[in-house]
């Protein structure tokens, strides 16, 4: 047996002179965090490529199209194109949507599946700064990509309509409402993956929850048959953003019950506010 | 220092901790013993704040840890080594933690090559053995230059030569004035690292002491005897002040407490006794906390003890 004996107690040692805690260091810690996880950030990039891809093509194709004559249909409006609806097309929206959700999911569970969180808070006792840095710092990046996609797209597909006197110009009725409607859906999608991953903390299980909240439960609120079901329809993420980026000069109808602008703004804002409490108030609360 | 007052800590009926009360000092090296699931890891979590206590208070120098808004400065902790993420480097990982608590980063290659991580710092964490793990881990302990640390089974997949490094480390830490608190389901990895023992079973506190007094008060001692005639040297040795105890199936076998083996042998010598064995047994701590837990053992194995 190798017992020293018992020195007594000294002083215990103090602590060096401790920095002021500062927010900035807390996003700077995300950040390290983020960029060093390639897998994490490729999903984002890869996405924000290939959604520019899909909408620069599918108005690239158009082209042909709309050199074609178009007689005129008996009882039909004259034939029109409609340039943000193809260009700003709602399949590249959805799979953004669905990669900004996963994203902000991922950087949320990642540390609960991982058991990397306990470390976090061993070292952060602050869980709140901790939160709200990872949302600033997930709600920046990926409302930057949703800007890349949506003001490229936007540009880029009325670029190659100039050619066929059909483009229109950010200043056009509906144009800038449009872009940026189709812009901060991604970052509202990122915090609601970010909530749905604190709640659910679990890798399937978060993103299987984010796909029904998205693109399974929309299905279910449709028609104009009974009121209620369609205004809670209108009241999920992705109607609102498609709602505000109709173009107001196109024969697209919005059917019935149709939400107004400020309603749909107002959504988006409520749902990106609910998850991010939602995501704090849980990460706060539970033992890790 | 660590001061834990009537700690509890209940899951629905479970109880995981069960009023625990006792204080952790400085510049010693504390060991936390219990069997598995005797609610080791969750004290150490509640004294972290990453557990909340369902009654009960934990100090750390002064404070709630959770109330503080950084922690590597005051606590260093190793609780899992598990608990990283594997997709990461271990220079990453050990910079985002670094960076979060304003600690300069060249701090991190420092804790690195102390730990002998540095040629490994660049891998992915993913790829590390369980020992490289709790060397990264202890890496991260080390941080913030702390003056309380927790270590949760430090030594698990360690190399021997790893043992021997973090039993140092230990020692160094505590004569540095540190709190050193370590946990251990293993008297004997104990025996060789702490002063002071905190041994807990099914959540309640067992003992409470320096290791000297532990093993004073529980290490067995007895001297085995084997001779065909056990029955005539019996109340030879009864006279003296010893008491015999058979053991075992043998016959001629007994354990022989009170007396020294000299004059065990004196006395038998004397009586014209043929002993065919006489040798002290000090029984190990390992034993000692054995029984001392035997009834608190919460995953008892199917065989017989």
């Amino acid at each position: 047996m190798t017992t020293t004996t018992l020195s007594p107690a000294r002083p215990a040692t103090r602590p060096a002179a401790e920095p002021a805690p500062r927010f900035t260091d807390l996003l700077a810690a995300e950040w390290i965090k983020l960029r060093s996880l390639r897998s994490t950030y490729l999903v984002l990039a890869l996405a924000v490529l290939a959604a520019i891809a899909i909408n620069l093509n599918a108005v690239h194709t158009d082209l042909t199209y709309i050199d074609q004559p178009h007689p005129q249909l008996p009882g039909f409006p004259p034939y029109k194109y409609d340039p943000l609806y193809h260009g700003l097309n709602s399949i590249s929206g959805a799979l953004m949507a669905l990669a900004a959700g996963s994203f902000g999911a991922i950087t949320v569970f990642g540390e609960y599946t991982t058991g990397m969180i306990r470390t976090t808070f061993a070292a952060v006792p602050d869980r709140r700064g901790v939160i709200v840095a990872k949302v600033t710092l997930v709600t920046g990046i990926t409302l930057a990509a949703g800007t890349i996609v949506s003001v490229t797209s936007f540009f880029g597909s009325n670029a190659m309509l100039a050619s066929r006197h059909v483009g229109l110009s950010i200043t056009d009725d509906g144009c800038l409402r449009a872009v940026v409607a189709y812009a901060v859906l991604v970052p509202v999608c990122a915090l609601i993956g970010m909530a749905l991953g604190a709640l659910v903390r679990h890798a399937t299980a978060s993103i299987v929850s984010l796909v029904m909240l998205l693109f399974i439960v929309p299905m279910l609120f449709g028609g104009d048959r009974y009121r209620w079901l369609k205004e809670i329809g209108n009241h999920l993420p992705l109607a609102a953003e498609g709602r505000l980026a109709v173009n107001p000069n196109s024969y697209t109808t919005m059917g019935k019950y149709a939400p107004t602008l400020l309603d749909c703004w107002i959504t988006l804002g409520v749902w990106a506010v609910v998850a991010t409490v939602a995501a704090v108030v849980v990460v706060r609360r539970r033992d890790v | 220092m660590i001061e834990i007052e009537q700690l509890s800590k209940r899951y629905g009926a479970t109880v995981a901790v069960d009023n625990l009360t006792f204080t952790v000092h400085p510049g010693t090296v504390t060991g936390f013993l219990g069997p598995n699931g005797a609610g080791k890891s969750t004290t150490l979590r509640m004294i972290l704040g990453l557990n909340t206590p369902t009654e009960g208070s934990v100090i750390v120098d002064g404070m709630p840890f959770a109330g503080r808004p950084r922690g590597l400065r005051h606590v260093g902790a190793l609780l899992d080594a598990q608990d990283v993420h594997g997709g990461r480097s271990a220079r990453a990982h050990l910079q985002a933690l670094a960076r979060s608590n304003r600690i300069p980063l060249g701090r991190v290659d420092e804790v690195l090559a102390e730990v002998g991580l540095g040629k490994a710092a660049g891998r992915r964490i993913g790829g590390y053995s369980l020992g490289m793990k709790q060397r990264l881990g202890i890496a991260g302990a080390l941080l913030g230059d702390p003056p309380v640390l927790l270590f949760d089974e430090p030594l698990n997949g360690l190399d021997p030569e790893g043992v021997l490094w973090v039993r140092g480390l230990f020692r160094r830490l505590a004569q540095e004035g540190r709190t050193v608190f370590v946990s251990s389901h293993m008297m004997a990895e104990m025996e060789h690292t702490a002063d002071r023992l905190v041994v807990i079973g099914q959540g309640r506190l067992i003992a409470d002491e320096s290791l000297a007094d532990f093993s004073a008060r529980n290490a067995v001692t007895g001297v085995s005897v084997r001779t065909p005639e056990l029955d005539a040297l019996t109340p030879v040795l009864n006279a003296e002040g010893g008491q015999v105890r058979r053991e075992g199936a043998d016959p001629d076998a007994g354990l022989v407490t009170g007396l020294p083996a000299d004059r065990i042998g004196e006395l038998a010598l004397r009586h014209g006794l043929v002993l065919h064995e006489l040798a002290t047994r000090t029984s190990s701590l390992e034993s000692a906390f054995m029984a001392l837990t035997a009834d608190s053992v919460e995953y008892l194995a199917g065989a017989a003890r």
